[in-house]
Formats: C-alpha cells, sequence, structure tokens
C-alpha cells in the first residue's frame, strides 16, 4: 500500500497535537536515557568487582588437602572388605601439603591449549613478630614475573616496585593493612616465624592493596624462594598450582578433570566465588527491571494520547472510511504514530544515555581499596543500546495496538449520523 | 450491457435499539448512467439510511445492491473501501474537512488512496476540479479559513476527484444559506448536464428537486 500517504497522514496528525506528542516521546526518551545508564553503570560495576575477582583468582586452583585417607587398610582386604566397616577416630595421614611432580603438572598444563597460563605459589601460616605479639598472617611465595602475567600483580602494589621482590634477597611486599599494624615502612626489616619455629628477617620493598581490607591485614608475598628457605624445603616444594584460562565458563568442568588427571583436588573459580556470581544477576535484574517498569509507564502515556487523537479526529477517520480508506489502513495510521513517538523518542533516549554514562565516568570515585579505579565505572556495551532501541519498539508497539485497532473499527455511519 | 450504475433490490432494514423496528421495506431503485435523481420526504422516513445503505457504508440489511453490476454482499471491508474510493463520491451535510491538510491536500487524499495517478497529475486534476467549482484561488489555504459554502465546494470537489461513477449527497444544501444553497445547486446541475455526471441527491428543498430529472419520494421507509 501507498506507504507515504500513511506516512504523510500519520505526521500530520501528530503535528496537530505535537505538544502532548512530544510529552510522549520525552516519556520514552526519560526512561531509555534511564535504561541505558543504569544499564551502563550497574554493568561497569558489575565488571569491575567481578574483576576484582576474575582478574586475581586463579581459574583452577590445584592443591594437597589434608585428610584423612578415603581407604581404610580394611577395604583393602579380600575378606571384609565388600562389608560395611565402621572405624572411629579416623586421624588424617601425616601428609605434607607440597604437590608430587609440580614440574612435570605444569608441564602438562602448559601444553593444554584451553588453559592460557600457569603461575606456581607456596602459601604458608606465619606470624608477623612485632615487639612482644604476633601476628597472623599468610605468606604466598610467588613466581613473581608468572603472578605478574597472569593476575597484574604489578596493579595492586600500591606502594614500591613489585620487580623487587625478585631482584632484593629475602624481601617482602606487605598488604597495606598489616603494614600500618605494624608501622612498617619501605625499607624496614621485619620478623616472620613459622609454625614449626623458624624464624626469617624479611625487608619490605612494597604495599599492596587488594580492595578487600580483610585479606590486607593478614596476606603478604615474598619469592618463592624466599618462601622455601622460610619454609626450610627444597626448590621444588610448591603447594599451588594457579591455572588461568581462556574460557572461565569451562574451569568447573576441567576443575574436574584435572582432578582425577592429576589426583589433587582442584578448586575452579565459580564454585570459590559463588556469592559474586550472584550479587551481579541481582544487580542486572534490577536494572532491567527499573528500565522496563519506566517504559510500561510510557507505553501508557502513549496509550493515552493516542486515544485521545482517536476521540478528537473521530470526524477525520469518519471521512478517511467514507472515500474508501479501508479499516487496516487507518489502523496502520495510528499505529505508525505510536511507532514514531517510540523511535523517536527511544534514539533521544539512546543518545541521553549515552550522555549520561559519559557523565557518569567523569564523576570521581577514589577508594583506598580500589587503587586502579579513578572514576565510577561505566560499561558502553553496544547491546544495551540494541535492547533499549528494541524495548521502546516493542512497547509502543504494544501501547499503540489497541487504540489503532480501535480506531479501526469506529462505523463511520455512526459519526455521520452524530452530526 | 447493463447501464445501470446502481440497483437496490427489495432492500429492508430493521433497527434493534431499543425495540425491533423497520426503517426501510421492500426498497427497489435503479439508477441509470447519467441520470441526477433527487430523494425527498419527511425528517425521519428513513433516507439516510438508505442512503448509507446505497454507498456500502451501512451493509447490515436484507435484499440485494449492485454497484456498476456487482453484487456487494458477501464482499470484505477492504473491498469495500475500494468500491467507495474508485466508483462513489459522498457529500454529507457537514463538510468534513481534514483542518491539517489544505484545501487541495483535501480534495487529493481520496485520490492518493486509489494511486491511480502521481502527486504531480493528481494536483493538476484536484486544481481542474477545484476550477469547476470556482474556488481554485483558495487551494492553498487551510479548511477553517473558508466559508462554510467554500467549504462545501470543496467537498465536492474531494467527491469528484476520482471520477466517480455516482455522486451521492445527504442534504449537501442542509447548513448553507439561501444564497450557497443556490450555488451548490447550479454545480450539481452543470455537474449532470455538461459532464454527465450520476447524481443521486437527498434534499428536503422541493424547489430544488423539482430541478431534477427525477423525483423519488419517500414516506415510512417506502418509495411512494
Ligand atoms: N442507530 C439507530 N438506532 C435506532 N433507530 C435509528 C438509528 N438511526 C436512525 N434511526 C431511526 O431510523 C429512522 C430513519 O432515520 P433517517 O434515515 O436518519 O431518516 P431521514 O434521513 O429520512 O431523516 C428514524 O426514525 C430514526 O429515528
Ligand atoms: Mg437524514
Amino acid at each position: 500500500m501507498n506507504f507515504k500517504l500513511i506516512k504523510d497522514i500519520s505526521i500530520s496528525l501528530l503535528l496537530a497535537r505535537w505538544k502532548q506528542t512530544l510529552v510522549a516521546a520525552i516519556g520514552v526518551t526519560f526512561s531509555i536515557t534511564m535504561f541505558i545508564a543504569l544499564l551502563s553503570f550497574m554493568s561497569g560495576l558489575n565488571t569491575m568487582l567481578d574483576s576484582l575477582i576474575i582478574n586475581r583468582t586463579a581459574h583452577v586452583r590445584l592443591y594437597n588437602e589434608i585428610q584423612p585417607s578415603k581407604q581404610q587398610p580394611i577395604d583393602l582386604s579380600k575378606q571384609f572388605g565388600k562389608d560395611h566397616n565402621f572405624i572411629r577416630s579416623v586421624k588424617p595421614k601425616d601428609e605434607r601439603l607440597e604437590i608430587y611432580n609440580a614440574g612435570a603438572i605444569m608441564n602438562a598444563l602448559k601444553s593444554d591449549t584451553r588453559v592460557s597460563g600457569t603461575a606456581p605459589k607456596i602459601t604458608a601460616q606465619v606470624f608477623y613478630n612485632i615487639g612482644t605479639i604476633d601476628l597472623t598472617g599468610v605468606i604466598n611465595g610467588i613466581d613473581v614475573e608468572a603472578e605478574n602475567k597472569l593476575f597484574t600483580f604489578n596493579d595492586y602494589v600500591t606502594t614500591g616496585n613489585y620487580i623487587d621482590l625478585k631482584n632484593v634477597p629475602n624481601s617482602i611486599i606487605l598488604g597495606k593493612a598489616a603494614a600500618d599494624k605494624m608501622l612498617a615502612k619501605i625499607g624496614d626489616v621485619i620478623q616472620v616465624t613459622t609454625p614449626r619455629g623458624e624464624r626469617m628477617p624479611l625487608k619490605v620493598v612494597g604495599y599492596f592493596q587488594s580492595g578487600l581490607q580483610e585479606l590486607d591485614k593478614v596476606q603478604s608475598y615474598t619469592s618463592i624462594n624466599t618462601a622455601q628457605k622460610l619454609l626450610g624445603v627444597s626448590g621444588s616444594y610448591i603447594t599451588d598450582i594457579q591455572v588461568k584460562l581462556k574460557d572461565i565458563n569451562i574451569a568447573p568442568q576441567l576443575a574436574k578433570e584435572y582432578r582425577q588427571l592429576f589426583n589433587l583436588e582442584a578448586l575452579d573459580i565459580q564454585t570459590a566465588n559463588s556469592q559474586f556470581e550472584t550479587g551481579s544477576f541481582i544487580r542486572t535484574l534490577i536494572s532491567y527491571a527499573v528500565g522496563i517498569t519506566l517504559l510500561i509507564v510510557a507505553g501508557f502515556g502513549i496509550y493515552n494520547i493516542l486515544n485521545m487523537m482517536i476521540y478528537e479526529k473521530m470526524d477525520s477517520i469518519a471521512i478517511l472510511k467514507a472515500t474508501g480508506f479501508s479499516g487496516a489502513d487507518v489502523n496502520r495510521i495510528f499505529l505508525t504514530i505510536a511507532l514514531s513517538i517510540g523511535v523517536f523518542g527511544g534514539i533521544l533516549g539512546l543518545i541521553f544515555g549515552f550522555g549520561v554514562s559519559a557523565l557518569i565516568d567523569q564523576v570521581p570515585f577514589v577508594t583506598a581499596s580500589l587503587p586502579t579505579i579513578k572514576t565510577y565505572p561505566v560499561d558502553y556495551n553496544p547491546k544495551f543500546y540494541i535492547i533499549g532501541i528494541l524495548f521502546s519498539i516493542v512497547t509502543t508497539y504494544f501501547a499503540g495496538y489497541f487504540p489503532s485497532r480501535k480506531a479501526s473499527k469506529i462505523d463511520p455511519v455512526i459519526i455521520i449520523r452524530g452530526k | 450491457m447493463n447501464t445501470n450504475v446502481l440497483e437496490a433490490k427489495k432492500i429492508s432494514k430493521y433497527f434493534y435499539d431499543p425495540v425491533k423496528v423497520q426503517v426501510l421495506s421492500n426498497i427497489d431503485l435503479a439508477v441509470k448512467r447519467g441520470e441526477f435523481i433527487s430523494i425527498i420526504g419527511k425528517s425521519g422516513c428513513g433516507k439516510s439510511t438508505l442512503l448509507y445503505i446505497l454507498s456500502t457504508m451501512d451493509t447490515d440489511f436484507d435484499g440485494e445492491l449492485l454497484i456498476d453490476g456487482i453484487n456487494i454482499k458477501n464482499k470484505k471491508e477492504s473491498e469495500l473501501a475500494l468500491i467507495r474510493n474508485q466508483k462513489i463520491g459522498f457529500v454529507f451535510q457537514f463538510h468534513y474537512l481534514l483542518n491539517e491538510f489544505s484545501v487541495l491536500r483535501n480534495v487529493m487524499l481520496p485520490g492518493q488512496k486509489l494511486g491511480k495517478y502521481s502527486d504531480k497529475e493528481l494536483e493538476h486534476r484536484a486544481y481542474e476540479k477545484l476550477k469547476v467549482l470556482g474556488i481554485e484561488k483558495e487551494a492553498l489555504k487551510k479548511p477553517n479559513q473558508l466559508s462554510g459554502g467554500e467549504k462545501q465546494r470543496v467537498a465536492i470537489a474531494r467527491a469528484l476527484i476520482n471520477d466517480p461513477l455516482i455522486i451521492m449527497g445527504d442534504e449537501p444544501t442542509g447548513n448553507l444559506d439561501n444564497k450557497n444553497s443556490e450555488i451548490v445547486f447550479s454545480i450539481f446541475q452543470e455537474l449532470a448536464q455538461n459532464y454527465k455526471q450520476t447524481l443521486l441527491i437527498v434534499t428536503h428543498d422541493n424547489e430544488f428537486a423539482s430541478r431534477t430529472h427525477r423525483i423519488i419520494e419517500m414516506e415510512d421507509g417506502r418509495i411512494k
């Protein structure tokens, strides 16, 4: 059909009531603006909070756990092995936390195409000695370069140079909160004791801030060699292998595979941090809910203006029908009006939404716990803009659907008789 | 060949609100090409009702209606719209012009819907029609800037734009003063004489009716 004619008639009806039309369009604009700004901001926040975890946590962590042997000697016996055996008060084996054959495992992991990188680690319980007081802490012995490559270690070393950990013998980077507690300045030497009683002086070469205060109170970093010296173990001793994957989503499945393959405990990031995913999900859900609610309200605005227009333009509708326009034509005229309001308001909303996002992006957001963040995080994902415009078109279509149908069903005889 | 532009066979019409009333009973009517017919009768005798049926706007009736030899029973709403668009020009008591559009555009609208001519040609044709009615000077004004008589003449031009088989009028001079009524009458006469236009006009003016080719008088839903 003659779309140009339908368009002409729609536009002239729109312009005849341009103030109300504008108000309806502003409603759409406002809701799309809010929708875009909210989602961009929330998604930025989610990405930031996730990266807090994802960038710094191994996607799969391999380690040994001290636990009772799953098979007790009696289970191996031919005579009683098939019976139900009750053994009480089982104690863990005297087993070290060391990963045996770590070098071979690391090589195997490096040749796995799904793995993007590995880093060895030693975690050890220690006491920081200050005067007569002992503070509990955890020392991470790391391969400084591998750690930096995998987990951007450098980003969290707020004072000092991370590479000093490798270059300066017997050095330590303290968590900022722990350092504050100990009044330890850069260049100071602090005393560290292991649970077995070995004591060692370590030189503070930097502070680090993870963004998680609780973590910074206890954690500190040394090189892997220093940690081995501290624990008095051989140069092959490590307790953890951290694995980073190309695709984080396969972590749980891979953890299961490695558990069997290497006969080690394997913890995937999803299991370790399930609360974060829930948080992200809820935030996204709320943003969508607010955006859609606003759009529905805007949809009612459009519904109202169309109903009013149809009521006012009964005569015009009647004469159009009398002179040969079909119900379908009239329907198209009013749907075109609704959709123009939606598209026009929606596109403006996208522009304003981008503007508001850019503004949020400029707002300073300085917090001690997030050293890499300077302003509020914003995610300019084009997906939000596509969803936004689709939403505005769909809502206005539905808002226009019933009034347009009503208009198409108007009986010209009734209108003309009424005159 | 059938020269009947319009043929009504035994048309009856009932209204059911609030009680069943028969408004038209067994109307038989044939309109030949080039005829100028007037329908007269007392107020409430069913003239408008008949005209709405003959113009396909009201399809709820008993009997048969043939327009240009085509039976309109069981036609879809969009098909009837097309018949109205192509073959029928309607002039009401009220002008029903769209104030959002210029006079010229109002005249062009049914033609644009038909889509037989380009906009350029249509504009030319609309000017021609306005010239016949002596109001081509007002073409670019908005309808609300015109007098009542001028508006009604624009409505006639609109009815003419698709060269319809028949022009129907429901008391087209009902809202006009004597002078303007006379102008509209003479336009109808001119159309009938010079352009051999078929016309079917309801009127309450017996003097005007007497100047037409044929008078149909109605009484209580019947043709007398
Ligand atoms: N919608 C309706 N419902 C019930 N009765 C109606 C309706 N429309 C018209 N009528 C009745 O039908 C009769 C004919 O009306 P109408 O055709 O308008 O007469 P006329 O045009 O000759 O004055 C009148 O008695 C009127 O009251
Ligand atoms: Mg009447």
